[in-house]
């Protein structure tokens, strides 16, 4: 690896004594003191509930609306709006999971369904949320858009086997998504 | 030319150092090497570790140049007017002439002074091509199909391909997930048209029920009208498939093969020891393949011996030792086990107890086993004999895959003679102590119920419930093949390695760990042995043909120790196709 050698600033004498920057701090906090005493502090209006308006009173209170749209929760499996689960258990999230969180059982879709052209879908499917990292990766690797981190952070069980979503939570959690790419429909 | 007097004085030219040897010079992507005359170009190049990406030619089949994806420049020097001298570089090579147009190199032999490029535009215009005209019709369902992970089309559409689909139109529909055979399904859009599953039914299992119909883009793989794809070799097409179009039912999103872990090991359903691979993950063995051994097996294996593993993770697998009080049993552990056994058989004399030991067991195990029955003063020692119908190609009639390692192990003609012996000794009453080693003695050699009854002690090694562990007073439980090491001689006389795929389940015991603490608690000594190397060490020792061998030295592709003058009717079959010129390999 290249090393660069970087010098040290050169710092004035009132650099040096940091005074300065300490009476400006203080200003700085004060300001934000008396703004939120005169009830005009930053997301106010959020957090009306809570007093003078600065601390979120979670989980009261939470910041679900703010979460961005790639926010990375709770990775869950999706069906689209034919009623199709998606997944057809490829095992490669299974492959790319750093934390070795997913275990998929593979099982054949029986001739008298009327999917049964996809010929292949998870018997089972697991995700140990505590292992779970929220990378995305899952995510990222899917080649039939079926799984999804959704905006669902709060994950909680009282032993560990609750904290094992499996097939039936996942879909719970992943819910239907629609405008996805419907390669196993009969045009091809 | 080369015979008049000036030319033979002259520094001999490369041709001519080549042709003293049977070999021709040929230039490959810019460098000379020398190779048999009559060497397909594809065979030469694979032996230089140059890759001539190919989907139908295979090395063990007829060459019927199909699927052109193996396209390579080829360029010979060009033929001097008359009277005109060829021109010769500073080496002694004539200059190429390049051919504008490419050649297969599977069904292309070299010749002297031959130029091959396999790299280059027109070679990799000629690949991409290829490539786009195969995956026109091509389904995208690699994330259901079974071969993706090793599925030719997928490595070579990223190594060779153009990436992009320019195609607009309908891809044509075939008949998809027909069950072409008991233990082979067929999805026809995947197939690629390559007929090596046609040519292997055809030469190599003599069952030719596999063709094409329908003509162009329409091409469909299908089998002979009333008739299946039910030979005991179907499953060596499933192997064979570049793609997906033939798969496995038993394996059938079973796991995706880029989970699997791969052990060499050999077969133990036959005296043949057909080479092959163990595919694991975790604890659970997935599926089973053929590995290629030229001596051996060539590159197939039968289906019956291919499917024969599930037993191993079975619901009857014994996984304690079990020792019977009061008309049941119950599990015990093996110090217990092992102590018991040792006190109970001190209790007889030599000639009241016997061994009937197997022709399933290694030669380390046979080893212990004479060791043991030194211990006991020399009891009465047997295997039993196991055999079926041969098929003329790899099954053979002796379904003890280790019958000649006992022969030499235990240094007899035949180690199956005594059965009889013991069977009449129990009958008589003279036998008292029986010690049944990896075998079911009722279903497999004829005792009875009552002859086990009438003993006074019965102790098994066994993997799985059977009803001779019901009847005995002792029940060891031993390790499959899968999980254990060891060595095992086939019937040619060539020793082969067992390695260990997966481990025991629960507290089933190495045989050979078993036996070798049954002497120590006998009171013998067969040494130190820690590692089943230093099993293998002590039995080289004592038998001479294993004479300065380790299990390390027999390596993945067996070693030859005595010549039995036994013929595999398989490989009597590829060497005959090989010197007719059918095939390559």
């Amino acid at each position: 690896m290249a090393v660069v050698k970087l010098k040290r600033p050169k710092l004035d004498l009132g650099e040096k004594i940091y005074f300065g920057a300490l009476i400006k701090g203080f200003f700085l906090t004060m300001r934000h003191a008396f703004r939120s005493l005169r009830g005009k502090s930053v997301g106010a209006k959020d957090l009306e509930s809570s007093g003078l308006g600065v601390t979120m009173q979670y989980p009261e209170q939470k910041w679900d609306e703010h979460l961005p749209e790639h926010y990375r929760g709770a990775p869950a499996l999706v069906t689209d709006e034919q009623g199709r689960e998606r997944c057809v258990s490829c095992q490669l999230c299974e492959f790319i999971c750093p934390p070795k969180a997913i275990k998929i059982t593979p099982g054949e879709i029986p001739s008298d369904d009327p999917w049964a052209k996809v010929e292949k879908r998870p018997l089972e499917f697991e995700i140990d949320m505590i292992r779970c990292i929220y990378c995305g990766m899952c995510e990222e690797v899917c080649p039939e858009q079926a799984i999804y981190l959704r905006k669902d952070y709060a994950i909680t069980g009282l032993t560990r086997k609750d904290m094992v979503h499996d097939k039936k939570k996942l879909y719970e959690i992943g819910g239907v998504r629609t405008g996805l790419v419907n390669k196993w429909n009969e045009l091809k | 030319m080369s015979d008049t007097p000036s030319a033979t004085v002259e520094i001999k030219l490369p041709k001519d150092l080549a042709a003293e040897k049977g070999m021709v010079n040929v230039q490959i992507d810019g460098s000379w090497h020398q190779f048999p005359k009559g060497t397909r170009i594809i065979e030469a190049c694979r032996q230089v570790k140059v890759e001539v990406p190919h989907y139908c030619y295979h090395p063990k089949l007829s060459v019927p140049g199909n699927c052109r994806m193996c396209l390579v420049q080829m360029g010979m020097p060009p033929r001097p007017a008359p009277g005109q001298e060829p021109t010769r570089d500073d080496q002694g090579y004539e200059p190429i002439g390049w051919m504008p147009r490419p050649v297969i190199a599977c069904a292309n032999t070299i010749s002297e002074n031959m130029g091959i490029r396999t790299q280059g535009e027109l070679v990799e215009k000629c690949r991409e091509g290829v490539m786009e005209f195969l995956l026109i019709n091509h389904p995208l369902d690699c994330p259901i199909c079974d071969q993706a992970g090793e599925c030719r089309l997928q490595e070579q559409s990223v190594g060779y391909g153009r990436g992009v689909s320019r195609f607009v139109d309908m891809k044509v529909k075939k008949p998809k997930n027909v069950e072409i055979g008991p233990r082979i399904r067929l999805d026809d859009e995947r197939c690629i048209m390559c007929s090596r599953c046609i040519r292997f039914m055809d030469e190599v299992a003599g069952d030719p029920v596999l063709g094409f119909t329908q003509r162009g883009t329409h091409t469909t793989l299908t089998v002979h009208p009333g008739r299946l794809l039910d030979s005991n070799y179907s499953l060596n097409t499933a192997d064979l498939c570049p793609v997906g179009a033939l798969t496995s039912n038993d394996f059938r999103f079973q796991m995706r093969v880029w989970f699997l872990k791969e052990t060499p090991t050999i077969d133990v359903n036959c005296g043949t020891g057909t080479n092959i691979t163990v595919w694991t993950r975790g604890n659970t063995i997935h599926r089973i393949t053929p590995r290629r051994n030229n001596e051996v097996n060539s590159d197939w294996m039968p289906d019956s011996h291919r499917l024969n593993f599930h037993y191993i993770d079975g619901e009857n697998r014994l996984t304690e030792p079990l020792a019977k009080s009061g008309g049941t049993h119950q599990a015990v552990s093996w110090a217990e086990a092992i102590e018991s056994a040792a006190a109970r058989l001190k209790g007889f004399a030599a000639s009241e107890t016997a061994i009937i030991a197997s022709g399933r067991m290694t030669n380390e195990e046979l080893f212990l086993v004479r060791e043991l029955s030194v211990v006991l003063g020399e009891s009465l020692l047997s295997i039993v004999p196991r055999t079926g119908e041969p098929d003329g190609l790899l099954v053979a009639a002796d379904r003890n895959p280790n019958t000649t390692g006992a022969k030499l192990v235990l240094g007899v003609e035949d180690p199956a003679s005594d059965l009889s012996a013991i069977r009449e000794g129990i009958r008589r009453g003279g036998i008292k102590a029986l010690i049944v080693l990896g075998e079911d003695v009722m279903t497999d050699a004829d005792f009875t119920a009552e002859d086990l009854e009438s003993l006074d002690f019965l102790m098994q090694t066994h993997l799985l419930a059977n009803p001779t562990a019901s009847a005995a007073d002792l029940v060891l439980p031993g390790a499959a093949f899968a999980e254990k090491r060891g060595s095992m001689v086939n019937l040619t006389g060539r020793l082969q390695r067992l390695n260990r795929a997966v481990e025991p389940p629960a507290s089933a015991k190495d045989d050979w760990e078993i036996l070798r603490d049954l002497i120590h608690a006998l009171g013998g000594n067969p040494g130190d042995l820690n590692l089943i190397e230093d099993a293998f060490r002590a039995m080289a020792s004592a038998v001479p043909a294993f004479d300065g061998l380790t299990l390390s030295k027999i390596g993945h592709q067996g070693h030859q120790v005595i010549e039995t003058g036994y013929q595999i009717p398989l490989l009597a079959n590829e060497r005959a196709a090989k010197a007719a010129g059918k095939i390559n390999g």
